[in-house]
């Protein structure tokens, strides 16, 4: 496992020297410099990070600018939530994560979002590096048209693994961590298609999880799921924290809070208020955060 | 009374009397012609099929189906008349097949190309010269064939008769590339985005997006292109007709000249063959050949469609 994520080796082991973690809690935010306006909040969390995102601005290519001075850490194997309004930036972020802008045109990223305990910026990596490292789930299941099996280990042939044993060992290992290996076992060669829509996002978290991916984007994972296939990943996500750092978009408050370690606000392409769940939740430290979760706008 | 003006605003929206019964008749109008259409185009395929049949049957009373199948040499109009297929088909499926080995290749690399790699103002550009492509009169590309790709090739392959398989072969497959591209490319841009993002967010390149991801998920299209392209090929007469030569020849290299079946027919019904003759019935019997060789095509590939369904 270990040996298998080292033979990868998609980063040249850039230092061995990690980043000082910050352990103290600064409870007022430093405010950037642009939004002087109104209040925001950022906690500087006592555990271990896996990635910081530092001034993170982005352009869409026709010049729209959609993510102001964004920052944010992002802590190792916790889930963290990405809550706001439609059309706050939030999906805009969390796929500048794993560059996947880059697949249009004129995108222009600024600042940095620095992996740990590696100390790269992943806005200055090959996008299809990046994409090797950080994993993403979309909002709708996206099986490929292939069996249940190849669709588990698809990242795993694209990164020249061949020798079957592996693969085999990834695919019911990454099966059974999506909560989905008891039903599928017995039809690991049928197509993904013949899945449910609830399984089949199961199964796309599978893929994502058997390449080891230092990051877990997943981009309202459930909201083309009725109630009991959302809670069965729900209950999967929960399972994973520990594991895997996870962040996700969602658009359901209660779900956030179900989940998550940590949850960030997002209003209009800027970060309002970064905190641990249950403070966030319970005592909001901006207003604008606090009319947001309790239901007075958006 | 209109006294109110709520009441006057619901006389305002209120249908006139026979409004339902007027929309009722129209509905009844338009199915019944929807329906004509529908039957006539069902009635000429029953009419072509019954007429290929029952003169093929004509034919087959005076030529054994044995002879038909299983002799080399077609010489219907001859003194000594030989009646067997294999002569026209080894002709068609041998100008076919060069066509298809250019168009399907060709057309798939340009399909995967305009999907998924040019940007807009190629595609845009690209696509108008390929319908021109597929204007251009069939006439025109016999000619093509006979007196500019025949002499070229020849400057190559030293001795290649003035009529050969392999020059209509490769021009029909460039007359034939435009349907390959087309289809295949609109396939392959039918596939979803979700799907292509999620082989990008997996590290794949676009190649392999391409090639792993795109294509299985467009085969259905693909194929359906394709079959229409073997269909076309096969029934293609023009081309053939100028280029190929019409001496009926046994024979699968494509360096030789030889008839295909719509040549054949062709020859048969623009010559001084006497009607009711029996190399006149002859045309009805490759001609039935040849209709069922394309329906069979398209069961197959209606086949291959409904295997390869995939539910988005």
């Amino acid at each position: 496992m270990t040996s298998f994520s080292k033979s990868i080796g998609m980063m040249k082991n850039v230092s061995t020297t990690a980043e000082p973690v910050a352990t103290k809690r600064t409870h007022s935010a430093p405010p950037p410099a642009s939004a002087g306006q109104e209040d925001t909040w950022l906690l500087e969390p006592e555990e271990e990070l896996r990635a910081r995102v530092s001034d993170l601005e982005f352009w869409y290519g026709d010049g729209t600018q959609a993510i102001q001075k964004l920052n944010m850490p992002l802590v190792d194997k916790r889930v963290t939530a990405l809550i706001g309004p439609s059309g706050c930036g939030k999906s805009t972020f969390l796929r500048c994560l794993n560059r996947m802008h880059d697949l249009y045109k004129g995108v222009k990223y600024s600042g940095e979002i620095t992996l740990m305990p590696e100390n790269v910026n992943l806005i200055e990596l090959d996008p299809m590096v990046v994409r090797l490292r950080v994993g993403m789930v979309f909002q709708k299941p996206n099986p490929f048209p292939k069996t249940i099996y190849e669709n588990t280990i698809a990242g795993l042939r694209i990164r020249g693994i061949k020798k079957r044993a592996v693969l085999d060992e990834m695919a019911e290992k990454s099966l059974r961590q999506a909560a989905l290996w008891d039903e599928v076992k017995d039809r690991l060669h049928q197509s993904a298609l013949s899945l449910s829509g609830g399984q089949q996002q199961r199964l796309c978290i599978a893929r994502a999880l058997a390449v080891q991916p230092d990051i877990l984007l997943l981009d309202e994972p459930t909201s083309a799921l009725d109630p009991i296939a959302t809670a069965r990943i729900e209950d999967l996500l929960n399972e994973l924290e520990g594991q895997v750092t996870i962040l996700m978009v969602t658009h359901n408050m209660q779900q956030a809070a179900r989940i998550s370690n940590y949850t960030a606000y997002m209003y209009m392409g800027q970060l309002v208020e970064f905190n641990e769940t249950d403070a966030l939740f319970t005592r909001p430290k901006c207003q604008r955060t606090e009319d947001y979760i309790s239901g007075r706008f958006g | 009374m209109l006294n109110t003006p709520d009441d006057q605003l619901r006389a305002a929206v209120t249908p006139a009397p026979n409004f339902l019964r007027k929309r009722a008749m129209i509905d009844k109008l338009a199915r019944c012609i929807l329906f004509a259409a529908a039957a006539v185009s069902v009635f000429v395929t029953i009419g072509i099929v019954y007429i290929l049949v029952s003169e093929s049957l004509v034919f087959f009373e005076n030529v054994s189906l044995t002879e038909f199948l299983t002799s080399t040499t077609w010489t219907p109009l001859f003194a000594a008349p030989s009646f067997g297929i294999w002569p026209l088909l080894s002709g068609t499926l041998t100008v076919s097949a060069i066509a298809l080995s250019i168009a399907i290749p060709l057309g798939l690399l340009l399909a995967i190309y305009m999907s998924e790699y040019a940007p807009p103002k190629v595609r845009e550009a690209v696509k108008p010269v390929l319908e021109m492509l597929e204007g251009v009169p069939t006439i025109v590309y016999g000619y093509f064939a006979l007196m500019m790709v025949t002499p070229l090739l020849q400057a190559f392959i030293p001795g290649l008769p003035g009529f050969n398989m392999l020059s209509p072969g490769i021009v029909m497959g460039i007359m034939i590339l435009p349907y390959t591209t087309s289809l295949s490319e609109d396939a392959m841009r039918a596939v979803p985005r979700e799907l292509r993002e999620g082989a990008y967010a997996l590290g794949y390149s676009r190649f392999y997006t391409a090639i792993k991801v795109v294509i299985p998920a467009a085969i259905s299209g693909i194929t359906a292109a394709f079959i229409l392209a073997m269909s076309r090929a096969v029934g293609e007469t023009m081309v053939v007709a100028i280029a190929a030569g019409q001496m009926a020849n046994f024979t699968f290299n494509p360096m030789e000249g030889a008839a295909t079946i719509t040549t054949f027919i062709v020859q048969v019904s623009l010559g001084d063959v006497r009607h009711g003759s029996i190399g006149y019935q002859s045309i009805f019997a490759v001609g039935l050949v040849l209709f069922l060789m394309t329906l069979l095509f398209n069961v197959i590939g209606f086949m291959l469609r409904r295997r390869y369904r995939l539910a988005y």
